[in-house]
Protein backbone atom coordinates (compact mmCIF):
# COMPACT_ATOMS: atom_id res chain seq x y z
CA UNK A 1 0.00 0.00 0.00
CA UNK A 2 1.56 3.74 -1.09
CA UNK A 3 0.09 6.51 0.84
CA UNK A 4 0.60 9.80 -1.17
CA UNK A 5 0.17 13.28 0.48
CA UNK A 6 0.94 16.81 -0.94
CA UNK A 7 2.81 19.86 0.41
CA UNK A 8 2.75 23.08 -1.22
CA UNK A 9 6.17 25.51 -0.51
CA UNK A 10 5.47 28.49 -2.91
CA UNK A 11 5.41 27.22 -6.82
CA UNK A 12 6.66 24.09 -5.17
CA UNK A 13 4.60 20.77 -4.96
CA UNK A 14 6.57 18.06 -2.22
CA UNK A 15 5.10 14.92 -2.45
CA UNK A 16 5.41 12.98 0.38
CA UNK A 17 5.06 9.04 -0.32
CA UNK A 18 5.15 6.32 2.12
CA UNK A 19 5.20 2.46 1.16
CA UNK A 20 6.18 0.69 -1.83
CA UNK A 21 5.86 1.69 -5.61
CA UNK A 22 6.09 -2.20 -7.62
CA UNK A 23 4.10 -3.76 -10.19
CA UNK A 24 1.71 -5.36 -7.48
CA UNK A 25 1.32 -2.24 -5.28
CA UNK A 26 1.83 1.14 -5.24
CA UNK A 27 2.74 1.75 -9.24
CA UNK A 28 -0.70 2.63 -10.53
CA UNK A 29 -1.72 4.70 -6.98
CA UNK A 30 1.86 6.46 -7.84
CA UNK A 31 1.43 6.97 -11.68
CA UNK A 32 -2.25 8.38 -11.21
CA UNK A 33 -1.09 11.12 -8.50
CA UNK A 34 1.63 12.45 -10.46
CA UNK A 35 -0.09 12.49 -13.61
CA UNK A 36 -2.39 15.19 -12.57
CA UNK A 37 0.88 17.56 -11.18
CA UNK A 38 3.01 16.56 -14.33
CA UNK A 39 0.23 17.88 -16.45
CA UNK A 40 0.50 21.36 -15.08
CA UNK A 41 2.71 24.24 -16.69
CA UNK A 42 5.99 24.30 -15.58
CA UNK A 43 5.57 21.96 -12.86
CA UNK A 44 7.97 22.07 -9.61
CA UNK A 45 8.03 18.75 -7.93
CA UNK A 46 9.88 17.04 -4.90
CA UNK A 47 9.88 13.49 -4.68
CA UNK A 48 9.75 12.81 -0.90
CA UNK A 49 10.78 8.79 -0.75
CA UNK A 50 11.72 8.93 3.46
CA UNK A 51 8.79 6.56 3.74
CA UNK A 52 9.49 4.74 0.84
CA UNK A 53 10.65 0.87 1.80
CA UNK A 54 10.79 -0.70 -1.67
CA UNK A 55 11.01 0.17 -5.17
CA UNK A 56 11.14 -2.47 -8.10
CA UNK A 57 11.60 -1.96 -11.94
CA UNK A 58 8.34 -0.48 -12.41
CA UNK A 59 8.57 1.84 -9.91
CA UNK A 60 11.78 3.16 -11.52
CA UNK A 61 9.71 3.27 -14.87
CA UNK A 62 7.39 5.31 -12.90
CA UNK A 63 10.22 7.62 -12.15
CA UNK A 64 11.49 7.94 -15.03
CA UNK A 65 8.54 8.75 -16.83
CA UNK A 66 7.83 10.98 -14.11
CA UNK A 67 11.18 13.00 -15.04
CA UNK A 68 10.03 12.68 -19.40
CA UNK A 69 6.68 14.12 -18.24
CA UNK A 70 8.04 16.91 -16.44
CA UNK A 71 10.70 17.99 -18.44
CA UNK A 72 8.23 18.29 -21.74
CA UNK A 73 6.77 20.80 -19.67
CA UNK A 74 9.81 22.56 -18.84
CA UNK A 75 8.96 21.91 -14.90
CA UNK A 76 11.61 20.54 -12.72
CA UNK A 77 11.95 17.30 -10.83
CA UNK A 78 14.30 16.24 -7.51
CA UNK A 79 14.15 13.77 -5.46
CA UNK A 80 14.31 13.79 -1.62
CA UNK A 81 15.78 11.34 0.90
CA UNK A 82 16.21 8.17 -1.69
CA UNK A 83 17.06 5.18 0.58
CA UNK A 84 20.21 3.58 -0.38
CA UNK A 85 19.13 0.62 -2.18
CA UNK A 86 16.44 2.58 -4.60
CA UNK A 87 19.37 4.72 -4.84
CA UNK A 88 21.41 1.43 -5.96
CA UNK A 89 19.12 0.89 -7.97
CA UNK A 90 19.41 3.98 -10.08
CA UNK A 91 23.32 4.08 -9.99
CA UNK A 92 23.43 0.81 -11.77
CA UNK A 93 20.77 1.89 -14.74
CA UNK A 94 22.98 5.15 -14.75
CA UNK A 95 19.65 6.86 -14.24
CA UNK A 96 21.43 9.12 -10.85
CA UNK A 97 22.78 10.95 -13.63
CA UNK A 98 19.54 11.71 -14.57
CA UNK A 99 17.98 12.48 -11.60
CA UNK A 100 19.18 15.46 -8.75
CA UNK A 101 18.87 13.61 -5.48
CA UNK A 102 19.03 15.52 -2.02
CA UNK A 103 19.18 14.76 1.40
CA UNK A 104 17.96 17.88 2.72
CA UNK A 105 14.77 19.27 2.30
CA UNK A 106 16.08 22.86 1.94
CA UNK A 107 18.67 22.18 0.17
CA UNK A 108 15.78 20.45 -2.20
CA UNK A 109 13.82 23.48 -2.45
CA UNK A 110 16.61 25.92 -2.85
CA UNK A 111 18.00 24.36 -5.96
CA UNK A 112 14.56 25.47 -7.83
CA UNK A 113 15.95 27.48 -10.63
CA UNK B 1 31.56 -32.44 5.55
CA UNK B 2 28.90 -33.53 2.84
CA UNK B 3 27.16 -30.73 0.82
CA UNK B 4 23.31 -31.11 1.76
CA UNK B 5 20.84 -29.87 -1.01
CA UNK B 6 17.16 -29.25 -0.96
CA UNK B 7 15.05 -28.70 -3.35
CA UNK B 8 11.35 -26.59 -2.90
CA UNK B 9 8.99 -26.13 -5.42
CA UNK B 10 6.15 -23.16 -5.95
CA UNK B 11 3.38 -22.62 -8.82
CA UNK B 12 1.50 -19.58 -8.74
CA UNK B 13 -0.71 -18.12 -11.44
CA UNK B 14 -0.31 -15.74 -13.93
CA UNK B 15 -1.53 -12.64 -11.37
CA UNK B 16 1.17 -9.48 -9.68
CA UNK B 17 -0.63 -10.08 -6.66
CA UNK B 18 1.61 -13.54 -6.60
CA UNK B 19 4.52 -11.82 -6.93
CA UNK B 20 5.50 -10.91 -3.41
CA UNK B 21 4.96 -14.58 -2.56
CA UNK B 22 7.68 -15.46 -4.97
CA UNK B 23 10.45 -13.03 -3.68
CA UNK B 24 9.24 -13.75 0.19
CA UNK B 25 10.16 -17.42 -0.31
CA UNK B 26 12.89 -16.48 -2.08
CA UNK B 27 14.82 -14.15 0.45
CA UNK B 28 14.40 -16.46 2.99
CA UNK B 29 15.43 -19.42 1.47
CA UNK B 30 18.24 -17.45 0.94
CA UNK B 31 18.25 -16.71 4.69
CA UNK B 32 17.85 -20.07 5.69
CA UNK B 33 21.53 -20.62 4.42
CA UNK B 34 22.69 -17.84 5.32
CA UNK B 35 23.28 -15.47 3.34
CA UNK B 36 23.34 -12.14 4.75
CA UNK B 37 20.61 -9.86 4.79
CA UNK B 38 21.65 -7.69 1.90
CA UNK B 39 22.41 -10.59 -0.40
CA UNK B 40 18.98 -12.24 0.56
CA UNK B 41 17.16 -8.71 -0.32
CA UNK B 42 18.86 -8.75 -3.85
CA UNK B 43 18.45 -12.35 -4.61
CA UNK B 44 14.45 -11.79 -3.65
CA UNK B 45 14.61 -9.06 -6.38
CA UNK B 46 16.02 -10.68 -9.04
CA UNK B 47 13.15 -13.31 -8.70
CA UNK B 48 10.72 -10.98 -8.09
CA UNK B 49 12.01 -9.55 -11.62
CA UNK B 50 12.08 -12.67 -13.32
CA UNK B 51 8.41 -13.49 -12.33
CA UNK B 52 7.05 -10.49 -13.38
CA UNK B 53 8.50 -11.29 -16.47
CA UNK B 54 7.34 -14.77 -16.42
CA UNK B 55 3.16 -13.35 -16.12
CA UNK B 56 3.89 -10.45 -17.82
CA UNK B 57 5.64 -11.15 -21.50
CA UNK B 58 5.74 -14.97 -21.27
CA UNK B 59 2.52 -15.87 -19.75
CA UNK B 60 0.95 -12.62 -21.18
CA UNK B 61 -0.88 -12.77 -17.73
CA UNK B 62 -3.20 -15.41 -18.98
CA UNK B 63 -4.93 -16.76 -15.74
CA UNK B 64 -4.63 -20.14 -17.39
CA UNK B 65 -1.22 -20.40 -17.12
CA UNK B 66 1.13 -20.82 -14.71
CA UNK B 67 4.77 -19.71 -13.44
CA UNK B 68 6.57 -22.40 -11.83
CA UNK B 69 9.30 -22.08 -9.39
CA UNK B 70 12.00 -24.44 -8.29
CA UNK B 71 14.84 -23.47 -5.77
CA UNK B 72 17.94 -25.51 -5.42
CA UNK B 73 20.12 -25.03 -2.18
CA UNK B 74 22.90 -26.20 -1.06
CA UNK B 75 25.86 -25.03 1.56
CA UNK B 76 26.66 -22.04 -0.64
CA UNK B 77 24.62 -21.37 -3.30
CA UNK B 78 20.65 -21.10 -4.17
CA UNK B 79 19.70 -21.96 -7.60
CA UNK B 80 16.12 -20.69 -8.34
CA UNK B 81 14.86 -21.67 -12.02
CA UNK B 82 11.04 -19.09 -13.07
CA UNK B 83 9.57 -21.21 -15.56
CA UNK B 84 6.74 -19.86 -17.80
CA UNK B 85 4.30 -21.32 -20.26
CA UNK B 86 5.17 -18.23 -22.87
CA UNK B 87 6.47 -18.31 -26.76
CA UNK B 88 9.95 -18.10 -25.64
CA UNK B 89 11.62 -14.40 -26.83
CA UNK B 90 14.67 -13.59 -28.91
CA UNK B 91 17.33 -12.70 -25.97
CA UNK B 92 18.98 -10.97 -28.45
CA UNK B 93 16.38 -8.57 -29.49
CA UNK B 94 16.22 -7.30 -26.06
CA UNK B 95 17.89 -3.59 -25.79
CA UNK B 96 20.49 -2.73 -23.76
CA UNK B 97 19.13 -0.55 -20.53
CA UNK B 98 22.04 1.66 -20.22
CA UNK B 99 22.38 2.69 -23.84
CA UNK B 100 21.35 6.09 -23.88
CA UNK B 101 19.20 6.14 -26.54
CA UNK B 102 16.95 3.57 -23.98
CA UNK B 103 18.20 5.23 -20.95
CA UNK B 104 14.71 7.30 -20.08
CA UNK B 105 12.77 4.35 -21.32
CA UNK B 106 9.81 3.50 -18.67
CA UNK B 107 10.29 -0.25 -19.21
CA UNK B 108 13.38 -2.53 -20.10
CA UNK B 109 15.61 -3.04 -16.70
CA UNK B 110 14.17 -6.19 -14.89
CA UNK B 111 16.43 -8.76 -17.15
CA UNK B 112 19.65 -6.36 -16.07
CA UNK B 113 18.58 -6.13 -12.63
CA UNK B 114 18.17 -9.60 -12.45
CA UNK B 115 21.99 -9.96 -14.16
CA UNK B 116 23.26 -7.59 -11.23
CA UNK B 117 21.50 -9.70 -8.52
CA UNK B 118 23.14 -12.93 -9.56
CA UNK B 119 25.97 -14.19 -10.19
CA UNK B 120 24.67 -16.50 -13.26
CA UNK B 121 21.37 -15.93 -15.84
CA UNK B 122 20.47 -18.29 -18.48
CA UNK B 123 17.75 -18.26 -20.23
CA UNK B 124 16.39 -21.39 -22.38
CA UNK B 125 12.94 -22.56 -24.52
CA UNK B 126 12.14 -26.12 -23.96
CA UNK B 127 11.09 -27.88 -27.20
CA UNK B 128 7.84 -28.28 -25.31
CA UNK B 129 7.10 -24.13 -25.11
CA UNK B 130 7.81 -22.02 -22.78
CA UNK B 131 11.10 -19.93 -20.92
CA UNK B 132 12.99 -21.07 -18.20
CA UNK B 133 15.08 -18.68 -16.61
CA UNK B 134 17.91 -20.49 -14.12
CA UNK B 135 19.88 -18.09 -12.37
CA UNK B 136 22.45 -18.66 -9.07
CA UNK B 137 24.17 -17.14 -6.72
CA UNK B 138 26.84 -18.09 -3.92
CA UNK B 139 27.78 -16.64 -1.23
CA UNK B 140 30.58 -13.87 -1.00
CA UNK B 141 30.39 -13.55 -4.70
CA UNK B 142 31.23 -9.66 -5.10
CA UNK B 143 28.29 -9.19 -7.48
CA UNK B 144 27.36 -5.80 -9.10
CA UNK B 145 24.98 -4.08 -6.49
CA UNK B 146 26.75 -2.33 -3.43
CA UNK B 147 26.24 -3.79 0.01
CA UNK B 148 24.39 -2.08 2.83
CA UNK B 149 24.08 -3.96 5.68
CA UNK B 150 22.77 -0.76 7.93
CA UNK B 151 20.49 -0.23 5.74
Amino acid sequence: MLTISQRQVGSITIVDLNGKITISEGSAQFREAIRQLVEQEKPRLVLNFAGVTYVDSSGVGELVSTYTAISKQHGQLRLLHVPPRIKELLRITKLLSVFELFDDEAAALQSFR
Amino acid sequence: MQEQKTTVGLTIASDFEFVELAELVATNLAKLIEFDEDASTWIGMAVREAVINAIRHGNKQDPNKRVDLRFSLNNDTITVEVIDEGEGFDLRLVPDPLDPENLLKPSGRGIFYMRSFMDRVEFSHPPGGGTVVSMSRRKHSQGEVTSHAND
